[in-house]
């Protein structure tokens, strides 16, 4: 069924056609409408799970790691302060190896305060083992939600579904809803090795020193090499039921290109049709987009940026005193290869700054007229 | 009474994902920690299950006629027990080792 | 010879509970009230590491090990996740220390009670921050030295009224109880156990590392506090019905006092301020149950 919903809703319809048991949420802006429509959905019967109304991020994520453990699928949603509130509770979530799906509203950290987008907030998350996939349209994120479940459950490690603040979370695009049967077919139901039962008691999390700790973060860092693997086949399976997928990267254009774009989010669309306009002119621009963040899908990063002369990476991010963090990461990446394209990082449209066509032709511009890298370059600072 | 097998992997594929127990804490004999021993009188000791009901091991067992048998295996030597019979059956004694 | 407690032991010996630990007894006696169908979730606190390392445990019914302040909100997640799978008739009991209950958890705590979720919390209290080392909460007493109220300046301030607050949250059944009297204990979780929504225990567990005790005063001081009247047995229902358990015998509190290290610093003077506290404290309580 098509429906035209906001990003929010497509989050909401993801969680029901996975036929989430239990959600625990806090509200916070952006992401209010995607708890407002799940206990809709509780309420009147439409979606067959427990909400608990907690009373914080911290809670809301503590409660779904306790769903989690008892067996259960759970769900929550947050952005930018929420999800600050939570780390403690994704280190959990990872260490206890609960697969729990998480919704991000990006949105800039304060102060000052602001509720626009900005990735700094998922970003921070990066080293806690908590898988990120960032969308870039509402059918991406709906689909993103079904997809991380099957991911997240055969890895044993929760996912965050990552979308920005207003240009997705609010903004109503046609999604086609599928048929329950269908999600169905491709979403088995969660069914943990270990869980708490009675019947069969465990104690999960004690004390482990340094003769199993190690071990136990080897075995999180082998889940994610699997995630890897498991994020293909669960495009693949996606793509046969549903006629539709996406990769752990989408690469447009960039075969014969001299110079690839690489973005992320909602800024991909707005790459992409600039990739168009600039081709049309004659210049042979690509563009990759980073779709899966964690694990990082470093072979198609490699394979693809491999042969261009030229990259220059967009970064809704930054880690100051450093450089956009996508940057850091894409350059790290293709350091051991010996043929490696240099990499220019631009820093733009923090706090939901537009991203426009324009900022996007006069990155492509500044890239082409150097001739050394830069690696933090403002774009649109008001000087 | 619950199994009470050691548990040791060679390596990180023996293990489970994550950490989660496999083994009851009675392989640790906590008798090493005791200083001093509790020993029953047995000519004193009337029956009540005081000394069995404080003792937060517990590390006092029931006989069938509710006489109680201290677990030495598992004793720490707290003195509870010594301190809360009504009859003063049970004594304080230098652990010998 | 009858029991007076039941008799099967859910928790193992073996744990790694100190000489005359409270707070293992109160596992123990816990357990024994709620039996095997009984999940538990613990967070950061003595009972994190009594309960053993990795892969072994002592408490005998599912742990879930969860962080500090979230005793109360994995509890309520747990919960929900049992419901959904039809597993309504498993406890979640939520165990948390005093630091867990009184300070860091209270948020959660207080979320949980106000939603009404299902479960027992019991705040075992050994009165400060034992697994880090002893230091004040606010569950700490008046007068009483930690490593951060040293002698030069022991606490000034009482102790925080937890029952009162969690009984202001309207809740169906709140109530003190002492490992001294397990019978009373026991018989107060099962009463718990068959009560709707959020339950909440407040147990005096004393601590001999902690509170500076011989470790065989343990009971002892557990009865003491209770015939002192500093820690007094009583019963909330529905936040509006106060029922004293036990009458007082009215013991001044030196005789509790003195048992303990902690108290060593403290002048006549002190110990008459806090027998004047706790008398105030008690006949503010004993309003309350008659006002009921
Ligand atoms: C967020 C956080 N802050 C601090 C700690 C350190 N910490 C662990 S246990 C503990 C004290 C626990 O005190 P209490 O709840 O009274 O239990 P007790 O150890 O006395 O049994 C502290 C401060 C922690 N684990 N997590
Ligand atoms: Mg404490």
């Amino acid at each position: 069924m098509m429906k035209v919903i906001m990003g929010n809703h497509a989050l909401s319809y993801g969680a029901k056609l996975s036929r989430v048991q239990v959600i625990a949420a806090y509200p916070i802006t952006p992401q209010t409408q995607v708890v407002e429509l799940l206990s809709e959905m509780c309420a009147n019967g439409e979606l067959d799970a427990k909400f608990v109304k907690v009373e914080s991020e911290h809670s809301a994520m503590a409660a779904s790691i306790g769903a989690s453990a008892a067996g259960a699928r759970a769900f929550t949603a947050t952005s930018a302060q929420g999800l600050a509130l939570m780390h403690e509770m994704i280190h959990w979530a990872v260490g206890a190896r609960t697969p729990i799906v998480l919704g991000n509203i990006n949105r800039a950290m304060g102060p000052p305060w602001s509720i626009w987008t900005e990735q700094n907030d998922s970003l921070s998350e990066r080293d806690t083992g908590i898988m990120q996939v960032y969308c870039e349209s509402n059918q991406e994120v709906q689909d993103t939600v079904i997809q991380s479940f099957k991911v997240a459950e055969k890895v044993l490690l929760p996912c965050m579904v990552v979308l920005d603040a207003f240009y997705l979370s609010h903004t109503y695009e046609p999604v086609d809803i599928p048929e329950q049967s269908l999600v169905d077919e491709y979403l088995p139901p969660f069914d943990p090795p270990y869980k708490l039962d009675p019947d069969d008691p465990h104690t999960f999390g004690s004390l482990t020193d340094a003769k199993w700790y190690y071990e136990l973060r080897y075995k999180i860092e082998v889940a994610m090499n699997k995630a890897r693997y498991e994020w293909k086949k669960a495009n693949e399976e996606f793509e046969n039921i549903f006629d539709r997928g996406y990769g752990l990267v989408e690469d447009y254009k960039c075969e014969d290109a001299d110079l690839i774009l690489i973005t992320s989010g909602t800024i991909t669309g707005t790459a992409r049709i600039t990739v168009d306009i600039l081709r049309e002119k004659g210049k042979k621009v690509g563009l990759l987009k980073i779709r899966v963040f964690r694990p990082f899908p470093i072979d198609e990063v490699r394979d693809i940026l491999g042969s261009a002369k030229k990259v220059a990476c967009i970064d809704r991010n930054i880690s100051f005193g450093h450089s956009g963090i996508f940057f850091a990461e894409v350059k790290s990446a293709l350091y051991n290869l010996s043929n490696r394209p240099p990499i220019w990082g631009y820093i733009a449209g923090l706090g939901g700054r537009d991203v426009t066509p324009e900022s996007i032709i006069e990155i492509v511009k500044r890239t082409e007229e150097s001739d050394k890298p830069e690696e933090l370059i403002w774009i649109g600072l008001k000087r | 009474m619950s199994e009470a097998k050691k548990i040791d992997w060679k390596g990180v594929d023996d293990m489970p994902e994550m950490a989660v127990s496999l083994s009851t804490m009675r392989v640790n004999k906590t008798a090493s920690w005791r200083n001093l021993k509790p020993i029953i009188d047995y000519d004193k000791c009337k029956p009540c299950g005081i000394c069995w009901k404080f003792c937060p091991e517990p590390a006092i067992l029931l006989k069938e006629d509710g006489s109680p048998v201290i677990d030495y295996d598992y004793c720490k030597g707290c003195g509870i027990c010594v301190e809360e019979c009504p009859r003063k059956a049970i004594t304080m004694h230098r652990e010998e080792r | 010879m009858r029991l007076t407690i039941p008799e099967e032991e859910i928790m193992s010996p073996g744990h790694l509970a100190c000489q005359g630990c409270g707070a293992a007894l109160a596992v123990r006696f816990v357990l024994k009230g709620l039996g095997r169908n009984t999940i538990m979730s613990i967070p950061a606190c003595c009972c994190t590491v009594i309960d053993g390392p990795f892969p072994y445990t002592a408490y005998g019914v599912p742990i879930w090990h969860t962080a500090f302040e979230t005793a109360a909100s994995a509890a309520s997640g747990i919960k929900a996740g049992l419901d959904v799978l039809g597993r309504k008739e498993t406890t979640v009991l939520a165990w948390a220390g005093d630091g867990g209950t009184f300070d860091i958890g209270i948020q959660a705590l207080s979320g949980a009670a106000e939603r009404g979720d299902d479960m027992i919390y019991v705040c075992y209290d050994n009165e400060a921050y034992m697994n880090t080392g002893i230091q004040r909460s606010s569950a700490t007493p008046y007068g009483a030295w930690t490593t951060t109220t040293p002698v030069k300046h022991p606490k000034n301030r009482p102790k925080k009224d937890i029952v009162a607050i969690m009984a202001a949250h309207r809740i169906s059944y709140t109530a003190t109880a002492s490992i001294g009297y397990p019978e009373d204990l026991i018989k107060k979780v099962k009463k718990a156990k068959e009560s709707e929504g959020t339950k909440f225990l407040h147990i005096i567990a004393p601590c001999p590392t902690g509170w500076r005790s011989r470790p065989d005063d343990t009971i002892k001081l557990a009865k003491l506090v209770v015939e002192t009247n500093i820690f007094p047995l009583f019963e909330v229902e529905n936040g509006e019905i106060w029922k004293l358990s036990k009458k007082s015998k009215g013991t001044p509190v030196i005789d509790y006092l003195k048992l303990q290290g902690r108290f060593r610093h403290l002048k006549e003077e002190d110990v008459q301020t806090i027998q004047m506290n706790v008398d105030k404290e008690y006949e503010r309580l004993l309003k309350r149950c008659e006002s009921a």
